[in-house]
């Protein structure tokens, strides 16, 4: 039984990991987009090593729970449920290291007029997944507080909707002097930067089910 | 040697209760893999046998009350009996307890015997059948309270909790071991006690006297019970009556324990008369039927939505229809034991000396026992317990009273009445069930023999379509990685022509032909993107896999959608990569899918999981 207790510790300790790891990722993400947008070149690759190895980190630890969880056989009846959870916080980072990517591969042009909006973009898409976080850990400990962290979730991916799309309306409406393949292509970046708040409201809506289903 | 003999009825007895009842404190422990049934059988072993000795004596002494058996063939036979009715009421899925088949066999014998029945007892062991699930419908919920109030306020981590909880099942189904053989041991060995006499054993720091050494004989019948069939009854039996969550399941084992304990500690009853309070009833209770009553409890308190009530009207049925079987059965095979095979049975049946003080029955020279160590002889039973109904005269014989013979025999044809028109019942069903199989075996052997005459010649042709199937299910599966490939390679050329439209693009000034261009690469990304031919694919294979998807499902109850979706494809030796472009998702995702595959198939780390999936 200590054993049990042994494992369960480093497993807890592996999990708070996994998120922090997950978060710093997002945060690296926020981090590279806006040195990308004010041109710091080197900061930006300091930025895309520093996702790369933490995704890598991400994905080295999702697999050592996994097979804590299989090998000792804790929490037989919810582990499906907590994998799952873990691979939509997994996809977050997975997500904000290709979207960063893209940046350096594709290099997309950013008029000067947009890029307080772009910068604003990502702060609040990333926002977004930095709520979910807290509510993520929570799960584990207190999942009827659940739902009460993550009205700020539902909060900043709207307020992301909305950035984007009056994003969107300037490129089409009122800056003609660009040729639309650079309106495209900036219409699928500021896609890109949504998407990370699109994950984090998928994993919103999965652990206000989990937090629900734990509390019956 | 003759003594393990008689003792081989409340052996079986005991076997048949640890097999039972032992569900009832690990069965969810077990069945939810939060306990190794390996552990769980140890624990319980352990506590029932140590419950049964040390605590024990309690609830064997009001079974002592109800009727002293004071004769080894007697005890042999009200026991068998007991055991007789819980085997062919279990058979017949009618609800039965040990705890009152027991009770109604020494009412059997008391009434064969001429024994009177201390009503006043009798009811107050009755009482504790009603009272017993509803004081464990009450610490059920208390308990779930609190301990629904200590998980939310203590913001202990979910995976602590499971630890804490796999910790608590396994103390609390010790506890409830412990109980359920201070409890029940006197259903199993109780009746024995007032027949075999065996001498004290010394072990220096304590001595084992002639009853503890029962309990102990009988505990050991428990935990083999328990150690080799209630894994059979934790997995089949064991969550049929609700499935309970690990944490709800501390809750009812607790409240199990605790009414077990309550109506089976001396101390406790003392300790209450000595506060002025009436003492408990040490009485041997139904363990089910409190399991039954705290699920109820649990029930209630969340609303009351999920209870099946019919469940009660079940218990109740157990109630009257256990002990009259019970009873029934025992007076008529003491009979045939007493006439037919002449053992003594004890009471009236048996030699009388009534002095002033005390009447001793049933001391008979057969029943002298040679061997040096072990006297059989039979308990006096003092005025005492049959002043209520007997007046020893001057000259020495018992005299009736007239209102107390007349109260006794109205409950006799009472009694004799209700058990007769039970049995009845029983019986016509039991006859009826058995005709009506009969006449259904014979329809069933006619049917069989038309449908042999069919199936002969049906088996025929049936060779003949075989192989053609055979040859069509090759066909479909080259037809099927046909396809698989069809959609990669398409899906690769679609790609490829993607990246070359757009490097095209870039050297091209000309607007109209870049718009052109722009429209081509959107086609090709929309073709990419739509499903229909993965759709297909995933249809095709779900058809051509089901007899294979239907035995993953028996034998992996737990497979996802998606991961029945990945065996089938790694059936048809499909690469990652290949998966990957079929399903639309990166090798990434296929190779963490094929990991979680592995773990839950349990597949060897030596074994190819593809071979694998092939030879399943």
């Amino acid at each position: 039984m200590s054993l049990l207790f042994k494992n369960v510790k480093q497993l807890i300790f592996d999990i708070d990991q996994f998120i922090e790891t997950v978060e710093q990722g997002v945060l690296v993400f926020k981090e590279g987009v806006v040195n990308y947008i004010e041109g710091e070149k080197t900061s930006f690759s300091d930025k895309i090593q520093q996702i790369d190895k933490l995704e890598a980190d991400a994905d080295k630890l999702q697999r050592k729970i996994d097979d804590k969880f299989y090998r000792y056989s804790i929490l037989p009846q919810n582990v499906g449920d907590i994998e799952e959870m873990l691979d939509k916080l997994d996809e977050i980072i997975d997500i904000s290291k290709d979207n960063l990517y893209q940046f350096e591969a594709e290099l997309p042009f950013i008029p000067k007029e947009l890029k307080s909006e772009f910068i604003r973009l990502t702060e609040i898409s990333t926002e977004a997944a930095l709520a979910v976080f807290p509510a993520s850990r929570s799960f584990f400990r207190e999942p009827l507080k659940v739902k009460d962290m993550l009205s700020k979730v539902y909060f900043y991916e709207r307020e992301t909707d909305k950035i984007a799309i009056n994003i969107k309306r300037k490129l089409f409406h009122e800056m003609n002097d660009l040729r639309l393949s650079q309106k495209m292509h900036l219409r699928y970046f500021t896609l890109h930067i949504e998407t990370v708040s699109d994950k984090a409201e998928t994993l919103a809506d999965l652990l206000s089910i989990l937090a629900l289903k734990m509390s019956i | 040697m003759i003594i393990l003999f008689f003792l081989s009825s409340g052996l079986f007895l005991g076997w048949s209760l640890g097999a039972n009842d032992a569900s009832n404190i690990f069965g969810t422990a077990v069945g939810s893999r939060m306990l190794r049934f390996k552990t769980a059988a140890i624990v319980a072993s352990i506590f029932v046998i140590l419950g049964a000795v040390i605590q024990g004596a309690g609830a064997n002494h009001t079974l002592g009350k109800l009727g002293s058996v004071n004769t080894i063939a007697a005890a042999f036979t009200v026991a068998l009996s007991a055991a007789l009715t819980v085997y062919w009421m279990t058979r017949m899925s009618l609800p039965v307890s040990t705890s009152q088949a027991i009770v109604g066999a020494i009412i059997g014998w008391n009434f064969y015997t001429n024994n009177p029945t201390d009503l006043s007892v009798l009811s107050k062991i009755v009482s504790t059948w009603i009272s017993g699930p509803i004081l464990g419908g009450i610490f059920a919920v208390l308990l779930f309270m609190l301990v629904r109030l200590i998980f939310r306020k203590s913001r202990i981590h979910l995976l602590f909790k499971d630890s804490m909880v796999r910790l608590g099942l396994l103390v609390v189904g010790a506890f409830g071991a412990y109980s359920l053989g201070a409890n029940n041991i006197a259903n199993v060995m109780g009746v024995f006690t007032g027949a075999i006499n065996l001498p004290p054993i010394d072990f220096g720091l304590f001595v084992l006297d002639s009853t503890q050494q029962l309990f102990f004989v009988g505990g050991v019948a428990i935990a083999i019970g328990i150690i080799t069939y209630s894994r059979h009854v934790m997995e089949t039996v064991g969550n049929t009556l609700m499935p309970l969550t690990p944490d709800a399941a501390i809750v009812v084992v607790l409240a199990q324990a605790l009414v077990l304990f309550i109506f089976s500690s001396q101390g406790l009853s003392d300790a209450m008369q000595s506060i002025g309070l009436p003492g408990i009833p040490l009485v041997p209770v139904s363990s089910s039927q409190i399991v039954i009553g705290s699920i109820i409890g649990i029930g209630l308190y969340k609303g009351g939505k999920e209870i099946k009530y019919n469940i009660l009207g079940s218990i109740s049925l157990g109630w009257i229809a256990t002990p009259m079987v019970a009873g029934v059965l025992t007076f008529f095979m003491l009979f045939f034991v007493n006439n037919v095979f002449k053992q003594d049975v004890g009471g009236d049946r048996s030699l009388v000396v009534v002095d002033d003080l005390k009447i001793e029955m049933g001391k008979s020279d057969n029943l002298q026992n040679n061997n040096a160590d072990i006297i059989i002889e039979t308990r006096p039973i003092t005025i005492d317990t049959l002043n209520s109904s007997i007046i020893v005269g001057s000259t020495g014989n018992p005299i009736y009273e007239n209102n107390s013979i007349k109260t006794e025999l109205v409950i006799l044809v009472l009694i004799l009445i209700i058990s007769l028109i039970v049995l009845s019942y029983f019986l016509y069903s039991y006859l009826k069930k058995d005709k009506n199989k009969l006449l259904h075996i014979k329809e069933l052997e006619d049917k069989y023999h038309h449908k042999v005459k069919i199936l002969e010649e049906s088996l025929a042709n049936r060779i003949i379509e075989q192989d053609d199937l055979d040859k069509e299910l090759k066909f479909r599966q080259s037809e099927m990685i046909t396809m698989a490939m069809s959609i990669i390679r398409k899906n690769e050329f679609l790609d490829n022509l993607k990246n070359e439209v757009i490097k095209i693009k870039t050297g091209i000034i000309d607007q109209e032909i870049r718009l052109k261009l722009n429209k081509l690469s959107l086609m090709i990304t929309q073709d990419l993107s739509i499903d229909r031919d993965r759709e297909k694919f995933q249809m095709h294979i779900n058809e051509q896999n089901s007899n294979f998807i239907h035995q993953l499902e028996e034998s992996f109850p737990s497979m996802t959608d998606n991961e029945k979706r990945l065996a089938s494809m790694l059936r048809l030796n499909l690469s990652s990569k290949e998966i990957a472009s079929i399903l639309n998702i990166s090798p990434k995702s296929v190779e963490m899918n094929r990991y979680r595959l592995r773990k839950k198939l349990k597949v060897d780390p030596k074994v190819n999981l593809t071979d694998f999936i092939r030879d399943f």
